[in-house]
């Protein structure tokens, strides 16, 4: 034994929580400089400095400076920013947690079905029922996420026959009800009439936090929050869970009541996420998987790295998705799947040559 | 501490794979189970480390019902070395073992000194000390074999249970893993496939033929030429090790299939 060993001996890694610390904080800067950025370029492009003299005003509680700078640096843009910041910080997350329960390193949270329940809640409610929704006092969000609510019940059902949510079996309802979704959302998109209703519509279902304000922030705020404090409670479970359910359970981990927990909450704020912001694809699966090639697979790490990774890119890409053309906005799953597709090829030709 | 099963039926799918099984693992034994495939071993050991539940019967640890305990308490007792190997997530061999201490961590609670003198213990005893850092993914089926087991030290359990832990590993892996296990003189349920290992190793032996234990005691009283014909379907003798004294069982790969234990 010692023979071998000492043949494979190898210097031992740079200790992953200095790393993982180093990593956060380049993040933490990327993620200042990213929303910077983020407010300081569009059709009027604002000098940084003029950004944050506008944003210390308003963050100071003083008089908002008069002039238009004031209104597209405050109303405009620092809400969409801010916004793009925690629906990607919430998909890093979710991301993470469904790889875990799902054990599967290339998961995606709109695995699970939800994003279609959500897309289809919105759809309809754009194509059919905005008479009755606003006369409800009803939006397009509402909708989405009592679509998601659905879709997640459905797919709750299916997978917990036979007992505790086994990956295949979440996996398989989860596609199966969602593609049983799309075929109603597509049904109901050759309905639309007017090209601005398929505007809407299809944007929607590309994703995008176009028109965000600041009364849309504190849901998903919170959700996220939620989110994260409730799956870093669960950080050690979820690597046992990743051993496997036998090595878990051996571990002292209740392996259904985790899966059900971890089943109801990425479901709800993957519902939540989708609601603001339409289904923004390959954020989840990608941002997770590149942290833990960054850091390591231990979720005491990963949940909220992962998390500060997803805010970063989602700001800049949403950026990109406004700026790229000057005639009209790009939506943001147009970009994360043009950014995205090719990188997740790469690291699957990067797993396949480690075999 | 002692390990006892009662009267213990576990029924999956409708179908009773263990039924009535009584066994012992005294304290500081390695108790060995062995059996065909399909005859209910990985079921039994499943059932001690609380993945499955029993239908009828009990575990028990000492005299406490291991389902009366909370499943954390359940594995500050008892360590398991199921048969899944891990998967393809980026674990250091450090990180691995010290999933062994999650039973003694709080949420949020970071390492403190205890867990990590623990586990470099830990890995110091299966002769890993040094290799902290190393990717678990990259390591070669004994190592890993060795790194799990590290992980089942880190527990600090009264009682091991290791689900066939030599498949799949060279010869010279299988002998290392066995050593180890005979080194540490702890009550050790171990499921085997390889008779002569379990000759070797064990205390006491349980043969499982059909979800029930069909004989129990001293391995060279079990291992038995009628025994082996009936349970396993082979023709055998039993001799004397020459080197070691263990029973030596000499299969006789040429015999027709013994009659009738091919049901």
């Amino acid at each position: 034994m010692t023979q071998e060993a000492a043949v494979a001996r190898q210097p031992v890694r740079t200790v992953r929580t200095v790393q993982a610390g180093l990593v956060a904080a380049a993040l933490a800067v990327a993620l200042l400089a990213a929303l910077t950025v983020a407010v300081s370029l569009g059709a009027v492009d604002i000098p940084v400095g003029e950004v944050w003299t506008v944003l210390g005003h308003r963050l100071a509680g003083d008089a908002p400076q008069p002039g238009t700078r004031d209104l597209i640096v405050w109303q405009l843009r620092a809400p969409r920013a801010l916004l793009a910041a925690v629906v990607g910080a919430g998909l890093g997350l979710v991301g993470t947690a469904v790889q875990a329960l799902v054990r599967n390193p290339l998961a995606d949270p709109y695995l699970l079905g939800i994003s279609s329940g959500a897309s289809l809640g919105a759809v309809a409610m754009i194509v059919l029922g905005a008479g009755v929704g606003s006369a409800l006092g009803f939006g397009v969000s509402a909708a989405a996420f009592a679509g998601a609510l659905a879709s997640f019940a459905l797919v709750w059902a299916l997978a917990r026959r036979g007992g505790g949510f086994a990956p295949m079996r979440l996996v398989l309802a989860g596609v199966g009800i969602g593609q049983f979704l799309s075929g109603f959302t597509s049904f109901l998109v050759l309905q639309v009439g007017d090209d601005q209703q398929t505007r809407g519509v299809l944007f929607w279902l590309m994703g995008s936090l176009g028109g965000a304000t600041w009364s849309q922030l504190p849901i998903p705020v919170a959700a996220v929050a939620l989110g994260l404090l409730v799956l870093q409670a669960r950080a050690r479970s979820l690597n046992a869970l990743l051993m496997g359910d036998e090595t878990a359970a051996g571990l002292g981990v209740d392996v259904a009541r985790l899966r059900r927990e971890l089943f109801a909450v990425t479901s709800l704020l993957t519902g939540v996420l989708v609601a603001v912001s339409g289904a923004i694809g390959f954020v989840g699966l990608l941002v997770p998987h590149v942290c833990r090639l960054l850091v390591g697979g231990d979720h005491r790490r990963l949940l909220p790295l992962s998390a500060l990774a997803g805010a970063v890119l989602l700001v800049v890409v949403d950026t990109i998705a406004r700026t790229a053309l000057s005639t009209q906005e790009v939506p943001i799953g147009v970009v994360t799947a043009l950014i995205g597709a090719p990188v997740l090829l790469y690291l699957l030709d990067r797993r396949l040559e480690h075999r | 501490m002692r390990i006892s099963v009662e009267d213990l039926t576990v029924t999956l799918s409708g179908r009773d794979v263990l039924s009535g099984v009584q066994l012992l693992a005294a304290d500081g034994e390695i108790a060995g189970l062995v059996g065909p495939n399909g005859s209910g071993k990985s079921t039994l050991l499943r059932t001690v480390y609380r993945h499955l539940r029993p239908s009828a019967g009990r575990v028990l640890l000492a005299d406490r019902d291991v389902r009366s305990m909370t499943p954390i308490e359940a594995a500050r007792h008892i360590a398991a070395l199921p048969q899944e190997r891990g998967g393809d997530f980026e674990f250091t061999v450090r990180e691995i073992v010290a999933m062994g201490r999650a039973p003694y961590q709080r949420a949020f609670a970071g390492e403190g000194a205890t867990d990590r003198e623990v586990v470099t213990a830990a890995l110091e005893q299966v002769g890993l000390g040094g290799h902290e850092g190393r990717s678990f993914a990259a390591l070669s089926g004994g190592e890993r074999q060795r790194v799990l087991l590290a992980r089942a030290f880190a527990q600090q359990p009264d009682v091991l249970v290791l689900d066939e832990p030599t498949n799949h590993l060279d010869v010279r892996h299988q002998v290392e893993l066995l050593a180890l296990l005979r080194a540490q003189r702890r009550t050790t349920l171990i499921s085997l496939h390889d008779l002569n290992a379990a000759a070797s190793l064990c205390d006491r032996l349980h043969v499982l033929h059909e979800g029930t234990v069909v004989a129990s005691g001293p391995p060279r009283e079990v291992l038995t030429p009628v025994l082996l014909a009936k349970v396993f379907g082979v023709r055998a003798a039993v001799v004397e090790h020459p080197l070691t004294g263990d029973p030596l069982i000499a299969f006789d790969h040429r015999a027709a299939v013994a009659e009738g234990a091919r049901a």
